[in-house]
């Protein structure tokens, strides 16, 4: 019930939002046509702009996996993760998670067809894929934006939610599906 | 940060890479990931055009800022630094709505424009994150999404009993995600702010 109500919420949002904001802009007096082409021309250089800095992000998470280094990093953080009983399939995911959005899809995917769907691993993996993000995507593109290249405390504050993301995850599928 | 991130990413992956004997991955991974990134960039051009235009629209006939000044109980609290009724505020809560429902198309176009909206806030270095931006992008990257549409996708292709039975665990674990996101955001700022001092 509740979730149709947030489907059906999010089916019509965006014609709603459309149609609202132009019928109002017109009812306003506003030249919507000629303002929305000035707007799509800043989209355009916005996109542009951000080009080198997922450029550089990418190209280090590529060659990071790529090498091996991602696995090994796994395994050298697996007597830490043995420690709180969190599951040795799920690591990887975890690591993977804040570095890039299509990886760790990619690796959810697989844990579900692999152990089912129905199964402890993929109900964790399906938990740990909605609850956590791509910080470090997020931070190059929207920093990247703006031109900004210092983060400062950016990246520990988006981290620090991923890991409590995660540990919580660990935390509430043992308690719901065990 | 991102710089010792970065290049420890590159090194690192480029000695195990030796060391296994696949050094010629390297190459190729570096350059398939730049292709990833183009590729990707190119794809926003076309999200990016139309929504800023729509955005530029909105702004015009004055609803970003009536919308900013709805929620500005809220967000007065979280961005001290942004006035109330300027138009950053209308994008950041577009941005984080979109993120609740799980419109990611929609999401990032929203973000983008809160981001130069904070920029020109940015009273410091124009290279260096303000506190409002640093605030907003770990509400944005820890923000609830109430429909994990693509994992639920993801279960019913695998046959799943019951595919939505991870939304409830899924929420409860961003929730702490988001709180944990937010403190640190906001003693991060106190200990930078010191640093500023001196």
């Amino acid at each position: 019930m509740f979730i149709e109500m947030v489907s059906l919420a999010a089916k019509w949002a965006i014609p709603l939002i459309l149609f609202a904001i132009t019928l109002l802009a017109f009812v306003r007096r506003v030249n919507v046509y000629e303002t929305f082409v000035q707007g799509a021309q800043e989209g355009f250089t916005t996109a542009i702009k951000t080009i080198p800095f997922l450029v550089a992000m990418f190209v280090a998470i590529s060659v990071f996996r790529a090498s091996g280094a991602m696995e090994l990093f796994v395994q050298v953080l697996s007597p830490v993760t043995d420690m709180f009983g969190i599951p040795a399939e799920v690591i990887p995911l975890g690591i993977m998670r804040p570095l890039s959005g299509g990886g760790a899809l990619g690796i959810t995917a697989e844990l579900i067809k692999t152990y089912g769907p129905d199964s402890f691993i993929g109900r964790l993996a399906s938990t740990l894929q909605g609850s956590t993000d791509t910080t470090f995507f997020v931070l190059t593109l929207y920093f990247g934006s703006v031109n900004v290249i210092r983060y400062r405390y950016a990246v520990i504050a988006g981290l620090s939610a991923d890991i409590t993301g995660f540990i919580a995850s660990v935390v509430i599928c043992n308690l719901v599906f065990k | 940060m991102v710089n010792v991130i970065w290049v420890g990413m590159l090194l690192i992956g480029i000695i195990v890479a030796a060391i296994n004997g696949n050094i010629d991955a390297v190459t190729t991974a570096a350059l398939k990931g730049a292709q990833t990134a183009v590729d990707f960039a190119l794809g926003l051009i076309a999200i990016m055009a139309f929504w800023l235009g729509i955005m530029k629209v909105a702004e015009e006939a004055g609803l970003v800022r009536l919308l900013s000044r709805i929620v500005k109980p809220v967000t007065a609290f979280l961005f001290p630094s942004v006035p109330r009724d300027h138009p950053a505020m209308g994008a950041i809560i577009m941005n984080l709505s979109a993120n609740i429902l799980g419109l990611g198309n929609a999401a990032t176009p929203m973000g983008l424009i809160a981001m130069k909206e904070l920029q020109k806030l940015n009273r410091s270095d124009p290279r260096t994150a303000s506190d409002a931006m640093c605030t907003f992008l770990a509400l944005n990257t820890s923000c609830i999404t109430i429909i994990p549409a693509t994992v639920i996708g993801i279960r019913i292709k695998a046959g799943s009993a019951n595919p939505t039975e991870i939304v409830g665990t899924t929420i409860f674990a961003t929730a702490c995600g988001m709180t944990v996101g937010v403190i640190v955001d906001r003693v991060m700022r106190r200990i930078y702010g010191y640093r500023k001092w001196r």
